[in-house]
């Protein structure tokens, strides 16, 4: 196309460069990539995904089905960005890459963010309607937010040469902005699309808020931001978009839709040579006049219908522009890139078709009604016969649609519904009055004929003639969906994959419809399109995920001691949130050797783990030993105030849901630990039951997880070193039993000491508040040094459980276990309890239940992958009865040698016996065994 | 995302929610008394039903009482919101 100097509503008199495919191009500030492509004589942008067919811009809008390009390079590039919407800057880089795109290199943060906002009126789309509707919420009261996608107010105005008040209408447009711009209660958010409307007014925007602009003037600022808009009233004044009429080669570069070339023109000063107009509407022949007025030589307009009349019609004769009616375009021609040259021009009723030179075919079959954020919480559609187009179809609390996405076509309809629109939002949150508010807006549109229902030129041919350009689907691709007996539009779509692409098929969908519904001589009313789901737009996941990556993507919950084990060298295990010290290990050592060396020492000597994330919960007030034995299977209200009681709690289906020691510290306070993970969810749990169910009990609870630093001293020699830290506290056996508390100064900080055992060794947790963890640690581990204590992390604590048939809740239990299942029988109390009822259902009674039992692998030295499935023979085809899995399996220092736990269909009663573990390179024997593989008497605990 | 009246705090954005299920669907007084069915049918037979619907949220990341919630399942609206010990009529 050709530029005019004296046209568009860019800057003429600057200019830079940028490089598009690797070519130094020339564009104009005000200029979008597409109307830079077409300015440079870049008429073939790229090749189609399936037929690499050359493919150019079709139209001036998001909906082009690919006109869509790789923008920047290496770790800011970002696939798939419409072409229409790109604002070119100095030093813009795109490549054309119209359907696959390359993803950016490196993630960033610094990119993307995010924010909130309320407002009474969220008015979506700033053209006649929306304008309108904006100003008069605005000036009845109302906080309104009023977004448009595009760089300026005006929505189809900037395109356009009408008239509001005999006067230009972006006059109409600049005067209306002034006036919301000078109210304090009106955002005005410019290249921002709303794409997503969620429940009760919850409507998402993504703001391009430098994206336009040259890095150095980006001043630090996101490239986009996302809103999320919580608002009361929802204007959809999204306009409508133009579909394509259907025939052989309607793909060539130069055939584009009949607005965007009008657009081009009046946005961006871009004309053809020559033009020929192909449509079934009036809307088109403002293209033809437009043009023509332009200096454009328009060689003619071909009107599918017969002898069309109305105003523009007349207009369009009086400019002496040639009218074939009846008639249409069968066929285009090219050059030797595939640019169009001419096209063939046919009488609807036969006969030989006639060339007529051009570089621009002007297409319009009609126009789509655009009201996405109606569709996006189940609001309705239907098929408006007169229109030949899909409107909406009732109304949802909040939601109006105005303008032409109600298919209100016209300026001054627009204004006038809009105007009335904007009124009764603003009342409905309470701001003005229908009754007495403005008077609308008076003013006529020109008088415009029916359009025809006309999808494709009968006898054309059909391998090119593109139903989908995006996805390069052709009459003959429809056909053949049609032929192999698919007759939903839906299956249609996924067949042909018709209205698939990243454009969203929105120049696509009405026409594929409307084929199927002819093909079965259906009524198109009753077939529909497919759904319009959300988002309206695709986004990029950077731009979705704003800051939230890496350490932002979710809290990190660190213990006050966690320095200390940065320092000497954990590896870190992720736990919930919390950040767990995994193992320590020191010089060349592997995470083998650093386990047995850890797990060595807590049975031989002393070791010290960081307890601090385990779940706490402080449980309060006159009822609480009621409150706990209602929850847990045994019964803690019996526990002597300085002891400690270890509980098992069940959902109500009777399944193990978390576990942990209870102590009791006062006749009407406890305090409940639970598993790290599960420490939130137990919480949940309590607090739903006692707010639910037993609203009369009198119980406090209190998360104080964050409140108490846990250090376990673990070991045959745990006790010599609690005599070095706490000289007062007397650690005699008779003194200090086993589940008893004591407060005591330790290392001269007032703790809280409890005998507590995850290992079966003799064990102290020492609990401190938690600013004082650090020190407490650091005191442990100097008096602790002439012993030999070892830190351990995670993985040590889990072997040393196993080897005591301690399971570990999401471990050994899956959400399917009982506390029967792992063999707790003498954990459940004589009394209620929740769950306690399912433990007797008849699926719970049946012997083959899995039941964890201990497994030794025949083979000492070797160790099963957690998760190995276990068979009952070592012959076997596949498929083979699965008889259990293995849920844990560890090497043992302690007993030099491989072992594991097992869920095992009746295991319970197989002990002794030999089982199988499949694996991929070999079948491994194990031996079934009690549960409790080590210290079996339990004489350790003691020390 | 929804906009759910808690009764206590007023509206608030989804995220700050947790669901609960059905409401009024109270543990058994005595489950003991209960047959395997009776039992079953409290753990896992809940409504499933187009329209109004009585459930259960959380204010989770609020204040975090349990409340009940009358919603359209039909068409997402949230009809109300009552506490604990009020009936689905009191919402509001």
């Amino acid at each position: 196309m050709k530029r005019l100097d004296d046209r568009g509503r860019i800057d003429h008199d600057h200019s830079f460069e940028f490089t598009y495919d690797g070519r130094t191009l020339t564009a104009h500030p005000g200029d979008t990539l597409a109307s830079a492509l077409l300015a440079n004589g870049v008429d073939v942008i790229g090749t189609s995904v399936l037929m690499s067919r050359p493919r150019g811009v079709v139209t001036d809008n998001v909906t082009d089905p690919h006109a869509l390009a790789q923008v920047g390079t290496g770790a800011v590039t970002e696939p798939l960005m419409r072409m229409n919407e790109v604002e070119v800057f100095a030093g813009f880089e795109a490549e054309g890459r119209l359907h696959q795109g390359l993803l950016p290199t490196e993630r960033e943060s610094t990119r993307f963010e995010k924010r909130f906002a309320h407002c009474d009126v969220l008015v979506v789309g700033a053209g006649p309607a929306g304008l309108s509707a904006a100003l008069v919420a605005a000036d009845a009261g109302a906080r309104v937010i009023l977004v448009d996608s595009q760089a300026h107010l005006g929505g189809a105005l900037l395109g356009s040469e009408k008239l509001i008040d005999n006067q230009p209408a972006m006059r109409w447009v600049v005067d209306v902005e002034a006036r919301l711009r000078a109210n304090p209660d009106v955002t005005i958010l410019t290249r921002t699309t709303a794409f997503n409307n969620g429940d009760q007014g919850a409507v998402a925007l993504m703001e391009r808020v430098t994206e336009h602009l040259p890095e150095s003037e980006r001043e630090g600022r996101a490239v986009r931001r996302m809103w999320q808009v919580r608002t009361h009233e929802l204007v959809v004044a999204t306009g409508a978009t133009e579909r394509p009429l259907v025939f052989a080669d309607n793909d060539r570069p130069g055939v584009m839709l009949a607005a965007g070339v009008r657009g081009f023109l009046h946005r961006f000063g871009l004309v053809p040579e020559k033009l020929v107009v192909f449509t079934a509407c009036d809307d088109a022949y403002r293209t033809a006049i437009d043009l023509a007025g332009a200096g454009v030589a328009v060689e003619m307009i071909v009107d599918v219908r017969k002898d069309p009349q109305g105003s523009l019609i007349k207009r369009a004769r009086e400019l002496g522009i040639e009218i074939r009616d009846n008639a249409a375009v069968i066929g285009t021609d090219g050059d030797a890139d595939g640019v169009l040259t001419a096209v063939r021009v046919t009488s609807l009723d036969g006969g030989v078709p006639e060339a007529i030179a051009c570089d621009c075919l002007a297409v319009s079959g009609g126009w789509d009604p655009l009201f996405d954020l109606h569709l996006h919480v189940s609001g309705g559609s239907r098929w408006n016969r007169k229109l030949v187009g899909f409107v909406p179809d009732g109304s949802l609390p909040g939601i109006r649609v105005t303008g032409s996405a109600a298919g209100i076509f016209g300026t001054a309809g627009c204004r006038r519904d809009g105007h009335v629109v904007g009124l009764v939002a603003a009342e409905a949150t309470g701001h003005g009055t229908t009754a007495d508010g403005p008077v609308a807006p008076e003013g006529h549109d020109a008088n415009e004929g029916p359009t025809a229902d006309f999808v494709d030129v009968p006898g054309t041919e059909r391998i090119h003639a593109f139903v989908d350009q995006h996805r390069d689907v052709a009459l003959a691709g429809v056909d053949r969906a049609l032929g192999s007996g698919i007759h939903h539009v839906e299956h249609v779509k996924r067949y042909t994959l018709v209205g698939t692409g990243t454009e969203q098929g929105r120049t696509a969908k009405v026409n594929a419809g409307r084929l199927t519904a002819r093909h079965f001589g259906l009524d198109f009313a009753e077939v529909g399109i497919s759904n319009a789901r959300p988002l309206a737009q695709p986004m990029t996941f950077g731009s979705l995920a704003g800051r939230s990556l890496g350490v932002r993507f979710d809290p990190v919950r660190t213990t006050s001691i966690h320095p200390w084990h940065v320092a000497h060298g954990a590896i870190f295990e992720d736990v919930g949130q919390w950040k767990r010290p995994w193992f320590f290990p020191q010089g060349s050592e592997d995470m083998d050797a650093a386990v047995l060396r850890e797990c060595a020492a807590v049975r031989e000597g002393v070791g010290m783990m960081d307890a601090s994330t385990l779940g706490k919960i402080d449980v309060k007030g006159k009822d609480a030993g009621e409150f706990l034995d209602r929850l847990y299977t045994g019964v803690m209200s019996s526990l002597k105030p300085g002891r400690a009681r270890y509980g098992v709690m069940c959902k109500a289906d009777g399944m193990v849901m978390d576990d942990g020691v209870v102590l009791r510290l006062a006749d009407d306070h406890f305090m409940a630990t639970t598993t790290t993970g599960g420490a939130a969810g137990v919480l949940d749990w309590m607090e739903d039951f006692l707010q639910t169910e037993w609203p009369d009990l009198d119980v406090w609870l209190t998360s104080v997880t964050e409140q108490w630093a846990t250090v376990a001293v673990v070991g045959p020699k745990a006790r010599e070193v609690m005599a070095v830290l706490a000289p007062e506290l007397d650690v005699t056996q008779d003194a200090f039993k086993f589940m008893q508390l004591e407060d005591a100064v330790v290392a001269g900080i007032e703790s809280r000491v409890a005998r507590i055992s995850f290992s079966g060794e003799l064990a102290f947790e020492i609990n401190v508040p938690m600013t004082y963890g650090l020190a407490l640690w650091e005191a442990v581990y100097a008096a602790g040094q002439p012993f030999g204590i070892t830190p351990y992390g995670t993985e040590s604590m889990h072997v040393l459980r196993a080897e005591k048939g301690y399971f570990i809740v999401g471990q050994e239990t899956d959400g399917t276990v009982t506390p029967l299942d792992l063999g707790l029988d003498w954990m459940i109390a004589d009394k209620e309890f929740v769950g306690r009822r399912s433990l007797r259902r008849s699926d719970m009674l049946r012997d083959d239940r899995k039941q964890l039992v201990g497994i030794l692998p025949v083979d000492p030295k070797d160790r099963l992958p957690e998760g190995a499935q276990l068979i009952d023979s070592a012959e076997y085809e596949i498929p083979v009865p699965m008889i259990g899995h293995v849920t844990s399996s560890y090497e043992s220092s302690a007993m030099g040698r491989t072992f594991g736990l097992a869920l095992v269909r009746g295991g319970r009663n197989r002990i002794g016996e030999t089982i199988y573990a499949p694996l991929a390179d070999r079948t491994v024997a194990v031996e079934i065994v009690d549960p409790v593989i080590f210290d079996q008497e339990g004489a350790r605990r003691d020390g | 995302m929804f906009e759910i009246r808690c009764p206590y705090c007023g509206p608030r954005d989804e995220p700050e929610f947790k669901y609960g299920g059905q409401a009024h669907v109270a543990y058994p007084a005595d489950p003991e008394v209960l047959s395997d069915e009776e039992w079953a049918r409290f753990l896992f037979v809940r409504d499933n039903s187009r329209g109004r619907y009585a459930e259960r949220w959380n204010h989770a990341a609020g204040c975090r009482r349990w409340f009940n919630v009358i919603r359209d399942t039909g068409t997402h609206e949230l009809v109300g919101s009552y506490r604990v010990g009020e009936q689905p009529a009191d919402a509001r």
